[in-house]
């Protein structure tokens, strides 16, 4: 049972259970909606972004427990961040779950965000941890809504 | 934590003790799995426990068995050369035909189209009936229990002309509302679209009594069935549906067969829905006239092999007994109420009167998607999510829920080994 240990972490479902950030943002001057058709999961990411730093950033909406966890330690990762920062970010943990960068052998900015790379051993999850991640790179970048099936 | 080893443990009880105890319906349950070389695996190093029926059934060795022997024997296109093979293509192809008459009891052979599956089904008819029939105003019924299948074709048309989709409510069982149903039919009332059996929830609709009451107001009725096949004998002449579509797939034979039975009068009056060889009589480039039925709606080489399949699983079927597996399914079903639902945290969804072996829950503060990816750990496959029932999931105001189907060859010990997975996730979780 390590593999599934290793995906429900204990930091993970302490996420699940009491989601940080997790409110509609006052001020939000750029807001993302995030779907999964394929499992019904929908999120909303809200950022106030200021002189190209992230001022502030929330996030709403329903799903698993991956990715509730993965949205709320992505909000308390970007928060504070640069634009180019938290792309940076996005692009790390992208690479992580999809398994093409090893975060123990190449340097990264990743963090504690590495608890999620277990995820890389459950394809069918894969999406569940990036989902929030690619609505926050939309929102930044101006768009409205992303889906995991475009 | 619960182990493993415990789950094996209360697999070989339940098997000592399903024996002749429990089990009121005749059936070696054992004895059929052995028709089924897929549930011979190991998945995550446990037994595989497959639960995911109602989204594609296994397919048995005998129906194995025929595609090969097709693919090595007698592959050649249908229809076309008098050459030997041919003829032997044809010949098995028409003849699974003929299977699927008897199976439904449809009046004619001719009234049984080859579809890729249940939504091309549905879709020939929004296509051939609906854009022929159904005009600015005029209106469309489905319910809320449908299929997206059952929902999108309608949608498309009723967008295209102009028309209105009406739909039919349910209660918190899960139950369609009859009377709403007799009050939404009217003059304008083009079709009633509606499944046999709800894949989400697994209601069995009163579809012969909502048949009657469309036909009283001389509206046609299409019955989604692709859940209802492999649960209930299905007989259109006494349902007296005008159409009624299913999936292979679900009924132990190969992805990619399926049918559409429609009458005869209809099919008639209808347009075909694709273009192309072996959907006409003549062509020149000033007038093509199409064959009769069933071929003016099979354009292109069908798939041969999977229909064959379709032919083998209905000889299948009836070797083994459908009235004791629907019997013995009803059981499963039962024990699985019985067993799951008192479970702590659990609530199931759908609990109408009449059920299939559907049984759809989910856990408190647990999100289905997690109950799926731990019960695979357990070897357990079950479906999690909306199951392309968006706004059954709405009305029941859940995102989403896990979903165990059963089939014939499950057994009451896959069930204890799902009970106490759910206790594995609720610990999980807690």
């Amino acid at each position: 049972m390590s593999d599934l240990s290793e995906l429900y972490q204990q930091v993970i479902l302490d996420h699940n259970k009491k989601p940080r950030n997790f409110r509609i943002l006052e001020g939000a001057n750029r807001k993302a909606e995030g779907v999964n058709p394929l499992c019904g999961d929908q999120l909303v990411v809200y950022l106030d972004v200021e002189d190209d730093v992230v001022k502030d950033i929330s996030f709403e909406g329903s799903g698993c427990a991956i990715s509730k966890a993965a949205a709320s330690m992505m909000t308390q990762s970007v928060k504070g961040k640069t634009r180019k920062e938290a792309e940076t970010l996005f692009e790390e943990f992208h690479q992580m779950v999809t398994g093409e960068l090893d975060e123990e052998a190449t340097p990264n900015t990743l963090g504690r965000l590495t608890i999620f790379s277990g995820v890389r051993e459950f394809p069918a999850r894969v999406k569940c941890a990036s989902l929030s991640w690619h609505t926050m790179h939309a929102a930044l970048n101006g768009e409205q809504v992303v889906s995991t099936e475009s | 934590m619960i182990e493993f080893g415990d789950i094996m443990v209360a697999i070989e009880k339940a098997g000592e003790s399903g024996k002749g105890t429990l089990e009121s319906v005749d059936w070696d349950v054992e004895h059929v799995r052995e028709d089924f070389p897929v549930l011979r695996q190991h998945v995550n190093g446990r037994p595989l426990v497959y639960l995911d029926n109602a989204a594609s059934s296994q397919v048995p060795q005998v129906v194995i068995d025929r595609g090969s022997r097709y693919l090595e024997e007698e592959h050649s296109n249908i229809h076309r050369g008098v050459h030997y093979l041919s003829q032997r293509a044809t010949t098995a192809y028409e003849g699974a035909r003929e299977k699927v008459k008897r199976f439904i009891n449809a009046r004619d052979v001719k009234e049984c189209i080859f579809v890729r599956g249940c939504t091309e089904g549905i879709n020939l008819v929004m296509h051939g009936y609906g854009r022929k029939f159904v005009g600015p105003g005029d209106e469309v019924v489905i319910s809320t229990l449908e299929h997206h299948s059952n929902i999108v074709p309608w949608q498309m048309l009723c967008e295209e002309k102009g028309a209105k989709l009406r739909v039919i409510p349910m209660n918190d069982a899960g139950e369609l509302l009859l009377d709403e149903y007799n009050a939404l039919l009217n003059e304008r009332t083009k079709l009633v679209a509606v499944g046999h059996i709800s894949n989400a929830l697994g209601t069995i609709n009163p579809v012969k009594e909502m048949i009657a009451t469309a036909h009283k107001q001389g509206i046609p009725v299409l019955i989604d069935g692709a859940q209802g096949v492999p649960h209930l004998t299905v007989d259109v002449q006494d349902l007296d549906c005008d159409f009624y579509a299913f999936s292979g797939h679900k009924m132990f034979a190969p992805t990619g067969s399926g049918v559409i039975y429609g009458k005869r009068e209809w099919l008639e009056q209808m347009t075909p829905f694709q273009g192309g060889g072996d959907m006409i009589r003549t062509v020149t480039f000033e007038k093509t006239t199409y064959a009769g039925l069933p071929n003016k709606f099979e354009a292109g080489t069908p798939a041969i092999a999977s229909q064959i399949g379709l032919g083998a699983a209905i000889d299948y079927l009836n070797s083994i007994g459908r009235e004791r597996a629907f019997q013995y399914e009803h059981e499963l079903l039962s024990y699985a109420t019985e067993r799951i639902g008192p479970i702590d945290g659990i609530k199931l969804i759908g609990t109408a009167r009449e059920k299939a072996s559907v049984l759809s829950f989910t856990i408190d503060g647990v999100h289905p998607h997690d109950i799926g990816t731990i019960l695979d750990q357990e070897g357990i496959a079950v479906r999690a999510g909306h199951h392309c029932a968006q706004p059954v999931m709405h009305r029941l105001g859940v995102p989403a829920t896990a979903r165990a189907s059963f089939a014939f060859y499950n057994t009451r010990a896959e069930i204890d080994a799902l009970a106490l997975a759910i206790e594995k996730v609720i610990e999980v979780f807690a």
